[in-house]
């Protein structure tokens, strides 16, 4: 049974101007899962992460993180949330251990040198902690604030846009990092606009636009729900018409009959055996192929298709 | 009220930090230019002035210029401890621990009046060697520096959050504050003024604060030291509120 560790009903923040950046947001987030919020920029992402952790006043809504108002009992619930920032917004002078001890003691806890050192050390920090935060690489500098939002070892922490910027390398790097927080017990909400990012880590995925969330579901159920299999076979000889046999298939002649287009399933596989039978339908049929191209729609194509739906509607 | 005693230390410890490591900025520069104001109008022009009262005039300058340095580099630090964070975007940290009003004040504040207190004494023992003088009241002198380190720190800290740029930052130290600790009578008695500017001097705040620490040095100043007393608590209370008010507001702080 999923533990909610926060919970957004009716989260709503107009900013003044009038410009609508939250609309009536209802959301919960489980214990121990990854959840990637996916949305373009100015979806609204950030302010959500704002509002959650007291950097942006809600307009109307609630807000309740551990059972716990945010709102009246902001101490601890704040005690136990942590955020990496998008921006590399930290004092560059300082050394880098200077500066994840600062941020323990400003959460109110009491120096611990072993676990600052552990996490540095997971972090690949340990020894650059005499280095001022000027002198690391971009990616170093992300490191540090994962580490400083971690010195005060929340259980919900708020990633927004960790990899940015950033190499494939360093990527790949930080999905390691941020698996190494789950196996640890840290709730992990992530906003980001790659796609491959949220397919890669995210338990579930919430889809925001325009302050809205459009959806949220499991990211396996999403990608069943929505997902289609796409395949292409060039055919040897053009054809006309389909025969009735090939014709039950979802598929459609391309290329002035030069390749067959099958779109269909569910994300579940079902469409990877249906091109199966298709193949052997066309040589039932006698219809030669010199080629199949198949491909599973990702969470990126289920995302633009959701999006496009919307504007869609919106017109 | 509940009051997280690590958060305001690692808060203060930080900023002394900071203060620490531009010590050339923050306590050579500013014990320079008051060591030259003495040096130079103390004890080379000094010698040629008469006597105010029954103080020498080089003596008689110094808590004006103690004054003036303190009110231009209390408000200075604390309202960079603010801005900078705001500016660079690093108060998001700040913003999202659990930590309020009390904390960062007794954080900023704190060492904000802590470096005031160590520039204070800097500056008194390098007086020292242009100017000989004697302090009348050590421990009302060390309450009121203190009281003034306080009021102009959390003045600071008002303004930190207020300015929306390095140049708003600078204007009040620069075109408000140091003026008015010349025109208030760092280099003269307000008494010797001719009328109606004696009485309109009156009107400067800061007259206050010169004279109440002149008459912790000497014993006798151009208003009661109780008044100064009275209006230095009355401001370090009116600045107290308009910080709560900003933090329960989230005025300049959360959007």
């Amino acid at each position: 049974m999923p533990e909610p560790i926060l919970e957004l009903a009716g989260l709503t923040k107009v900013f003044p101007g009038g410009f609508k950046a939250l609309d009536n947001v209802d959301l919960t987030i489980n214990r121990g899962e990854i959840f990637a919020l996916l949305g373009p920029n100015g979806a609204g992402k950030t302010t959500l992460i704002g509002a959650v952790c007291g950097l942006v006043r809600p307009t109307s809504g609630t807000i309740r993180a551990f059972g716990q108002d945010t709102k009246s009992d902001w101490r601890q619930a704040r005690a136990r949330i942590g955020l990496v920032p998008q921006e590399l917004s930290t004092d560059m002078f300082e050394p880098v251990l200077h500066a994840v001890e600062y941020s323990r003691g400003l959460f109110g806890l009491a120096p611990d040198p072993a676990r600052i050192e552990e996490i540095l050390r997971s972090l690949s920090l340990w020894d650059k902690r005499n280095n001022r935060i000027m002198e690391l690489s971009g990616g170093m500098k992300r490191r540090v604030l994962i580490a400083k939002a971690m010195a005060h070892e929340p259980d919900l922490l708020f990633l927004d846009e960790p990899t940015a910027g950033v190499d494939v390398e360093l990527r790949k790097d930080m999905w390691h990092q941020i698996d190494a927080m789950r196996a640890r017990g840290v709730t992990v909400i992530l906003t980001t606009h790659y796609i491959e990012e949220a397919e890669e880590m995210a338990d579930r995925v919430g889809i925001i636009r325009g302050g809205k969330i459009l959806m949220v579901d499991q990211k396996d159920a999403m990608m069943a729900r929505l997902g289609r299999t796409e395949a292409h076979v060039m055919l040897a000889q053009p054809l006309d018409t389909l025969p009735p046999a090939i014709a039950a298939f979802p598929v459609e002649l391309k290329e002035g009959g030069r390749s067959l287009c099958y779109r269909g399933g569910d994300g579940t596989g079902k469409g990877r055996e249906e091109v199966a039978e298709l193949t052997k339908a066309l040589i039932a049929s006698g219809i030669d192929y010199v080629g199949i191209d198949v491909r599973e729609s990702s969470l990126e194509d289920i995302f633009v298709s959701l999006l496009g739906d919307e504007e869609e509607q919106a017109a | 009220m509940s009051f997280n005693a690590r958060s305001a230390w690692s808060i203060y410890r930080r900023e002394l930090w900071r203060f620490l490591r531009t010590a050339f900025q923050s306590v050579l520069a500013p014990v320079l230019t008051t060591s030259l104001y003495i040096l130079v109008f103390g004890s080379a022009i000094g010698n040629r002035m008469p006597d105010v009262g029954s103080v020498d005039y080089g003596a008689f300058i110094i808590p004006g210029l103690l004054m003036l340095t303190l009110l231009g580099e209390t408000t200075s630090n604390s309202s960079f401890g603010i801005y900078m964070p705001r500016f660079t975007g690093t108060i998001y940290e700040l913003l999202s621990a659990p930590v309020g009003v009390a904390e960062t004040l007794a954080g900023f504040v704190g060492a904000a009046a802590t470096k005031s207190l160590i520039l204070a004494a800097i500056i008194l023992l390098t007086a020292r060697i242009f100017v000989p003088y004697d302090i009348a009241h050590p421990v009302f002198a060390f309450v009121f520096i203190l009281l003034v380190a306080a009021s102009f720190s959390l003045f600071g800290f008002i303004l930190g959050i207020w300015a929306d740029s390095f140049e708003k930052l600078g204007i009040i130290p620069m075109l408000i504050l140091t003026p008015l600790t010349f025109l208030g009578g760092t280099f003269y008695s307000i008494a010797d003024l001719p009328a109606p500017w004696n009485t309109v001097a009156l009107a400067n705040p800061i007259v206050y604060l010169v004279s109440g620490l002149r008459w912790t040095f000497y014993g006798s100043a151009d208003v009661s030291i109780w008044v100064s007393l009275a209006l230095t608590l009355a401001f370090l209370v009116a600045c107290t509120a308009i910080i709560a008010y900003i933090f329960r507001t989230g005025w300049r702080l959360r959007n």
